[in-house]
């Protein structure tokens, strides 16, 4: 079952990788959780306690089809169902650029969780420099197929952009892992330019 | 048996309380007995014992929650879409009770029944009862079904008020809770409702103090139910259902009796409703309502309610529901997670209201089948 279960996850490297830095029998939060994939996953591979949150309606059926506990919630509306440090681990994947204010979604995070591991989508990649650049239009790729017109992602930034955020809410970053389609060597040694996700893990400081 | 269809079924009754240490001590300090409870159980309670789920109806309903009781029958119970084979409660699976509630007027021990002291029904004699004693006479069930822990258990409305009354009383009697359109606590705008609900009744004056015999106080009966029946509808699904309709022409009568669609459909309500109901068990169970407050014995903090609860939840709210709304569960599932309770929580797009929990079968059945099913999984382990 494990193993069918990464296999569904293998879409999403990022995905994997936030399931190789969760510990065992952690309580974790994933933060728009989807169908509840990952927490699956999680609960058989690491018994961990897991909970998730997702915005629609037909998230929260497959998630309790995947029998997965989900909270029906906006994540705008911050995580004001949840106290202090009452998590191990946070989980947020590619969701932090949809929110309306990702610094305001970030501070709560750190307070809810202990520690917070964020997959980022990282808009200083080449690809999409190189579209603006000479193209002179918004980039569209693989990990941003949506128009600038009918994008959820309405707060793009880059991997130094985020790290200054981090800087500026005295959030320490804990460690920086980039995901490159093409090259790993490339993206460890320049992630801001060739790493198109990023995941950190943050903390408060 | 055609899929969903649990046909023909007879209900069955536990009597207890005959003598001073076996009768219910209630909240209200007395000690009342006997105590009859009417039931209906659907499909086999397995040699485990651990598949058992138990139904909780709501203000109006009984322990008829699906099938005919004949095959004249006409109407089913009233969660037939839910209850039977292969259905979200699956009689093939599970052993479902559905319990009627004590001061009912559907079998259970109410203020219709005789009281043995006097050979005349209790009316207004009858104590002032509350949610937790509704549950503390099903616990006597579950003992007498011979069962441990239910599987789980759950109901909307008012039942859900008693699921959550199960779990925080009796916490290792409950694996699971289906809290469904419900609250913790009966907000003001409730307690108001049924205030005036239960003011047409007492004031109607065939109500004689609820020693009424017959007819029984049927225009403030229906008044009642008329108001209550505006509480579980919505706006949206009234403007849906009616519109602006007039019934019979289309003209205005230019007189007071019905013009409008919504108008008919009220007394159409009423007058069926006090076909069945019983004035004074409206009266005290709307006051049983009235009185739940999980959070009233922890100084108003419903975290500290939960803290000995073990069971795992669903909790379900409507979007349009304005009786119970979805804030009520919100405030609930942040309770349970402060205890770090397994909570799945949906709060369903719907337009019907509050009955919205009899109505949206198709979601609120995918979220029950599957809730049940890992669940089951889980306690089979």
């Amino acid at each position: 079952m494990i193993a069918r279960l990464r296999q569904e996850l293998s879409r999403r490297p990022d995905l994997l990788l936030i399931a190789d830095i969760i510990p065992s029998s952690v309580k974790m939060l994933d933060l728009g959780c989807g169908n509840g994939a990952l927490l699956k996953l999680l609960r058989a591979e690491k018994s961990v306690q897991g909970i998730g949150v997702a915005l629609e309606q037909s998230k929260i059926l497959e998630c309790a089809a995947n029998g997965v506990p989900v909270i029906h919630g906006d994540l705008n509306e911050g995580l004001r169902d949840f106290s202090d440090i009452s998590f191990d681990y946070i989980v947020l994947s590619q969701t932090i650029q949809a929110v309306k204010r990702p610094d305001h979604l970030l501070s709560e995070m750190v307070r809810v969780g202990s520690q917070v591991v964020i997959s980022f989508i990282n808009i200083g990649y080449w690809e999409a420099r190189f579209q603006l650049a000479f193209g002179g239009r918004m980039p569209v790729t693989k990990t941003l197929p949506d128009q600038w017109f009918n994008t959820e992602n309405i707060h793009l930034a880059t991997i130094r952009d985020f790290r200054e955020l981090c800087a500026r809410r005295e959030i320490r970053i804990l460690r920086e892992l980039p995901v490159a389609p093409a090259s790993n060597f490339l993206a460890k040694l320049h992630p801001n330019l060739f790493a198109s996700t990023c995941v950190f893990v943050i903390t408060r400081d | 048996m055609a899929k969903g269809n649990i046909g023909i079924v007879a209900w069955q009754e536990l009597s207890f309380g005959q003598t001073e240490e076996d009768a219910l001590l209630l909240d209200c300090g007395r000690k009342f007995g006997p105590v009859t409870l009417r039931y209906e159980t659907y499909g086999t309670l397995n040699a485990l014992k651990n598949n058992a789920i138990l139904i909780l109806h709501a203000l109006s309903g009984d322990a008829h929650v699906a099938g005919f009781h004949s095959e004249k029958d006409r109407k089913p119970g009233w969660w037939h879409e839910m209850v039977g084979p292969g259905q979200p409660f699956d009689t093939d699976k599970y052993f479902i009770v559905c319990s009627n509630i004590i001061g009912g007027c559907s079998g259970s021990t109410g203020p219709g029944s005789i009281n043995p002291a006097t050979g005349q029904s209790y009316n207004m004699d009858f104590p002032v009862i509350t949610i937790a004693d509704m549950v503390r006479a099903q616990k006597r069930l579950m003992e007498h079904l011979g069962i441990k822990r239910w599987l789980a258990l759950g109901g909307g409305s008012m039942g859900g008020m008693q699921a959550l009354e199960w779990a925080v009383s009796f916490p290792d009697c409950v694996a699971g809770v289906l809290a469904i359109a419900t609250t913790s606590r009966l907000s003001p705008q409730g307690i108001a409702f049924n205030w005036v609900g239960r003011e047409a009744i007492m004031s109607d004056p065939l109500w004689q103090n609820g020693d009424y015999d017959d007819p029984q106080p049927e225009k403030g009966l229906s008044i009642a139910r008329m108001l209550g029946h505006i509480t579980y509808l919505s706006d949206e699904s009234m403007y849906r259902k009616f519109g602006r309709r007039l019934q019979a022409s289309d003209k205005y009568t230019f007189d007071f009796s019905r013009d409008f669609a919504v108008e008919s459909y009220l007394q159409y309500q009423g007058t069926q409703f006090v076909e069945r109901f019983d004035a004074n068990s409206y009266l005290y169970i709307t006051r049983a309502m009235d009185y739940f407050d999980l959070s009233a014995k922890y100084g108003g903090d419903l975290a500290k309610a939960f803290t000995e609860v073990k069971a795992k939840f669903l909790v379900v709210s409507f979007s349009s529901d304005w009786l119970f709304p979805p804030y009520h569960s919100r405030d609930m599932v942040k309770a349970l997670l402060q205890n770090r309770i397994d909570v799945t929580y949906c709060d369903v797009q719907s337009s019907y209201g509050h009955d919205a929990f009899l109505l949206e079968v198709e979601t609120l059945g995918r979220l029950i089948t599957d809730y049940l099913a890992n669940l089951y999984a889980e306690v089979s382990k």
